[in-house]
């Protein structure tokens, strides 16, 4: 599903004069949900960065319908939403948008119980690797090395590897995506709406703030993710992977730009020791490695 | 008389909300300007040159701000060309870091204002 950048929706979706940091992620990519879905969308956001981007009463920096609640909830919250908008017949996507704590760690078990019973909504994790809202405390999607104010040598576990979590519950759409691909981000979350089910997409989103790089390389970083093979973008249809672009290219390791250049622009990682890139770099060709098995076992490498 | 909450609200432009239980609850409405004018948080200051500009949208797509907006056919070149909103911009510069020409400089926003009023001396 290919977008055309000049032909999508001009209606604001964030609003100027929010409250997040300059050079925020997570209100992009709010922007792209807002394009992709228009106005059938209604979202529930647990506790994290974007229930404060909203800004203050009688304001609120996003122009769609939010529903804000506690952080082990938000699942089980739009699993009702859903079934009672589908019961009053109104057309509407219920829609996720929860951080990668209220994912992975707080509202773990309420995306479990929503995508084991099948519910009709899209979840969104908004990936900035720690609790950045609360004053970047360590997360279970942190990667290995990553400085946080909870681990300040340096994180000494991986990251979970969440949208594999997920797609072991054998829901029909699992996805990841970055804020540096806004088109991929865009095409996926439109892919998302046409299937009937539990949707899981994953978004990469660096965070200025957190990972302590200058604002303005929020896309550059994200799309450095990308191409040193950091971050893979992916999906699960009905449990076929498939690699997207521009991944499905980086499968060849020599065609992947060295982790060292995504690395060093980020002062999260400054204190990194040559041992420690050996360890990003291992799990990165883990992570490599599962995918190319799981081409092979489909048969399709 | 004492204001209550729903009226001060639907004073204000925000609708009230009545649950089955009879509260009024109020809601806030989209608007810009959430936070106030966010344009005093910036230090650096994005100021498009339309002569580089070629209409890429790029800059308004990756905009986090949404400050950003196309106008179509403004350009010397007949162009669409992005118009930043200073009021609200708060110059992190993500659109110059995207933008593939480097149409959009980042000035330090301090001198610019200085320059700004120096030059609007001179001529009054």
């Amino acid at each position: 599903m290919a977008v055309n950048i000049k032909k999508l929706p001009k209606k604001p979706y964030v609003m100027p004069g929010h409250a997040a940091c300059p050079g925020c992620p997570e209100s992009m990519g709010f922007k792209y949900l807002g394009m992709a879905l228009g106005d059938k969308a209604v979202v529930v956001i647990p506790a994290g960065c974007s229930s404060v981007i909203q800004g203050l009463w009688p304001r609120q920096g996003f122009g769609l319908p939010i529903l804000n609640i506690v952080f082990a909830a938000a699942a089980s919250t739009a699993s009702g939403l859903a079934r009672a908008l589908k019961r009053r017949g109104v057309d509407a996507q219920v829609v996720v948008w929860a951080g990668d704590g209220g994912t992975a760690d707080i509202g773990f078990q309420a995306l479990s119980a929503a995508a084991e019973r099948g519910e009709d909504i899209i979840y969104i994790c908004v990936d900035n690797e720690a609790y950045m809202n609360t004053g970047i405390q360590r997360s279970g999607l942190t990667p290995y090395g990553a400085w946080t104010t909870t681990t300040h040598t340096g994180k000494r576990q991986f990251k979970k590897p969440l949208p594999q979590i997920v797609a072991a519950h054998r829901v029909p759409y699992v996805a990841t995506t970055s804020v540096g691909y806004p088109w991929d981000f865009i095409a996926k979350l439109k892919k998302a709406a046409s299937i009937r089910g539990f949707k899981y997409i994953h978004l990469h989103a660096p965070c200025p703030v957190g990972w302590r790089f200058d604002p303005s390389l929020t896309a550059k970083i994200a799309q450095l993710a990308v191409e040193t093979g950091a971050w893979i973008l992916y999906e699960y249809e009905n449990g076929k992977l498939r690699l997207n672009p521009p991944s499905n290219r980086l499968i060849d390791p020599e065609k992947r730009k060295p982790v060292e250049e995504y690395l060093k622009l980020q002062g999260r990682f400054r204190h990194l020791k040559p041992e420690d890139v050996e360890m990003i770099k291992k799990e990165i060709e883990t992570n490599w490695e599962e995918i190319t098995r799981a081409l092979k076992i489909q048969g399709d490498l | 008389m004492a204001v209550s909450e729903s009226e001060e609200s639907r004073k204000r432009g925000v609708v009230a909300v009545v649950e089955p239980a009879g509260h009024k609850l109020p809601l806030s409405m989209a608007g810009p300007g959430a936070m106030g004018k966010t344009g005093y948080w910036r230090t650096q200051r994005p100021v498009v040159n339309t002569e580089k500009c070629t209409g890429c949208y790029l800059c308004w797509l990756y905009c986090p701000d949404n400050v950003i907006e196309m106008v179509p056919g403004k350009g010397p070149r007949g162009q669409d060309i992005p118009v930043i909103d200073y009021d609200y911009c708060k110059g992190c510069g993500v659109c110059a870091a995207v933008c593939p020409v480097k149409a959009i400089d980042m000035v330090d926003e301090s001198k610019f204002l200085a320059k700004e009023k120096e030059e609007g001396d001179g001529n009054a």
